[in-house]
């Protein structure tokens, strides 16, 4: 192991590029979140309605109307055709996540997100054991499950418990015990799995990734030549087994993180004190500085 | 069949793994489907906004997006909340005594919904069916009582349709009318403001789901007095129209004290041949 490796996660980028560049895509995210979550709240706060409805259907200046994609398909599952106005709304969010990465929606709009990011950080903090990791698939078995689900109780079955929809309706319409699903998704991770949740349970994170398979906005590791092996960007990333093929890509092989796994958190862009990694399109496959081996620096010493 | 070859380690560890996350999966769902199920009975007290589908469809359309609920003007509709409300978690619904739906011409919260679980094709909200008022509780209603409240009366939107004042002797006073608030189904849009302004502490008539509301005639059953307009006379050729058999003084029922004999006697069986 590295000298680097056994140095605390992110030091080495926030005394390189200080604190507040090793955190930009993390505030950003925050301040995201923040910001479609408040979008939300104007008008039941200040009687401001530019958007009135929450994440499961919505309509944006009386005009533009916006459908979560999985809740309609759930509908659909149950046998029921929606009306047009649903339907081009969930066409907009299938576009717009398709074409900038589908789990785009889990870092930087979903609300349950900063609750699993919290635990996670508390978690870290307690120095716990990883615990229950379900494979990663299994979101993907329980988002075929909820779709039968609906199809065989005719129901939008998945609602009756999702702790998104239902943390965010809680918040802009009345919570009711919504809270205590949400505590729960906290214990969870905090205490039986780590990053349970969102990293191998949530169907609707799975349906977003599925969503963005082959979305345009991706994250390279462009300079992965510089890696020296701190491993940061492991320990940050919620999905850190997408980081693996890119980072250590051989010659020829693509920098670009393809996993659809990949939330397009950039807080491995953040926390990398060399800057391997950057945000570009799928179709930039360019490495710079000498590739692997990555002269004497890497497989030498690890 | 081939003889049985021995499953590699790796399609061993595929089909075991397989067969686990299915068997997981199907006590999930099933847990899933007991809840989304479970979340079918709307409680009596809640209604669904105009036009709102059947309950089964309803609970297959409704996104949960809560837009029907902004567009009312009223603040007449709420989500359901989990653990608080009774209908399944995030659906619209209001409940009559607290705000009943005022029953806008222009029925703003269909026009909101986007996925139709408002049923669109609803544009006259006199032919809406939130549910059907009922006059549950004759012993306390002050009409009944034989006293003129009509509260319920002349607040209904669809006065004189949905609901009428029923005429009837007072027997208790013996010389008093009592005018019974009567609804008629066929006109009421279970709108909910008759339960809402009805003034006793707890209302004596009250919105029901149609479910509960109404009785339903057997598929075969036939109305003769109707059958018989619509045809314009007898339903069978032929057959003779016995005098009716009331009781008391005036009528032809012998057992009756103060009957008379028949004007006319039935010939007697075989005998007019
Ligand atoms: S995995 Fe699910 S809960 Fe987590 S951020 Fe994505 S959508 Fe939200
Ligand atoms: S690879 Fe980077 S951008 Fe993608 S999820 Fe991991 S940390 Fe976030
Ligand atoms: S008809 Fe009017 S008052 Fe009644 S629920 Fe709809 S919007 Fe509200
Ligand atoms: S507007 Fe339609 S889909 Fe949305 S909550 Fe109301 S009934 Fe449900
Ligand atoms: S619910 Fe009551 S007020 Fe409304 S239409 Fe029916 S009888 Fe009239």
């Amino acid at each position: 192991m590295k000298e680097k490796t056994k140095l605390p996660v992110g030091v080495e980028a926030i005394r390189l590029k200080g604190w507040w560049q090793a955190h930009r895509f993390l505030l950003l995210r925050r301040l995201s979140q923040g910001f479609f979550l408040l979008l939300f709240l104007l008008g039941p706060w200040f009687g401001l309605w530019w958007v009135a409805g929450t994440l499961a259907g919505s309509r944006t200046f009386g005009i533009l109307p916006l459908t979560d994609p999985l809740v309609l398909a759930q509908s659909l599952a149950a046998g029921h055709w929606p009306e047009l106005t649903a339907l081009i709304g969930a066409l907009i969010v299938l576009a717009a996540y398709a074409l900038i990465g589908g789990r785009v929606y889990c870092s930087w709009v979903c609300p349950i997100n900063p609750v699993t990011d919290a635990a996670h950080w508390l978690h870290d903090r307690l120095g716990l054991q990883k615990g229950w990791q379900p494979k990663r698939h299994t979101r993907l078995w329980l988002l075929g499950t909820v779709l039968a689900v609906s199809a065989l109780t005719g129901t939008v079955a998945w609602e009756a418990i999702n702790p998104i929809t239902m943390l965010h309706r809680g918040l802009v319409f009345g919570m009711g015990f919504a809270w205590a699903l949400v505590a729960l998704v906290f214990l969870f991770d905090l205490l039986v799995s780590r990053r349970g949740w969102c990293g191998h349970l949530c169907p609707v994170g799975a349906f977003y990734g599925l969503l963005g398979t082959h979305s345009l906005l991706r994250v390279s590791a462009t300079r992965r030549a510089a890696c020296d092996d701190c491993m940061d960007c492991f320990a940050v990333c919620p999905e850190n087994h997408v980081i693996a093929p890119a980072l250590r890509g051989k010659d020829g092989e693509t920098p670009l993180i393809l996993s659809p796994d990949c939330t397009n958190c950039g807080r491995c862009v953040d926390v990398c004190s060399v800057d391997v990694f950057a945000f570009t399109h799928r179709f930039d496959r360019r490495v710079e500085g000498p590739s692997s081996p990555p002269g004497p620096s890497r497989q030498t010493v690890a | 069949m081939p003889a049985a070859t021995p499953l590699s380690p790796q399609r061993r560890r595929f089909l075991t793994d397989t067969a686990r996350m299915a068997g997981g999966c199907a006590l999930a769902g099933g847990g899933l489907a007991w809840l989304a199920r479970d979340a079918r009975a709307l409680p009596a007290e809640a209604l669904r906004p105009p036009g709102a589908l059947p309950e089964a469809d309803f609970l297959g359309a409704c996104i949960r997006c809560g837009l029907c609920v902004r567009d009312c003007p009223y603040d007449t509709l709420a989500l359901a909340e989990l653990g608080a409300d009774g209908p399944a978690t995030g659906t619209p619904f209001f409940t009559a005594r607290d705000v009943p739906c005022e029953m806008c011409d222009d029925i703003p919260c269909v026009t909101a919904c986007p996925t139709g679980a408002l049923d669109p094709a609803l544009t006259d909200i006199d032919e809406a069916r939130m549910g059907t008022a009922v006059l549950v509780d004759q012993e306390n209603c002050l009409n009944f009582l034989g006293l003129r409240c009509d509260v319920c009366y002349r607040v209904c939107p669809v006065i004189d349709e949905a609901i009428t004042l029923e005429l009837s002797h007072n027997t208790r006073s013996g010389h008093h009318a009592i005018f019974a608030p009567t609804v008629h189904a066929e006109h009421c849009t279970g709108c909910g403001k008759c339960e809402k302004s009805c003034v006793l502490p707890e209302a004596a008539i009250k919105v029901l789901p149609l479910r509960l509301a109404r009785g339903a005639p057997a598929e075969h059953y036939r109305k003769g007095w109707e059958e018989m307009e619509e045809k314009g006379g007898p339903l069978v050729e032929g057959v003779i129209d016995l005098p009716d058999r009331l009781p008391g003084p005036g009528t032809d029922n012998l057992a009756a004290p103060g009957g008379f004999e028949p004007s006319f006697t039935l010939p007697a069986p075989g005998a007019g041949e």
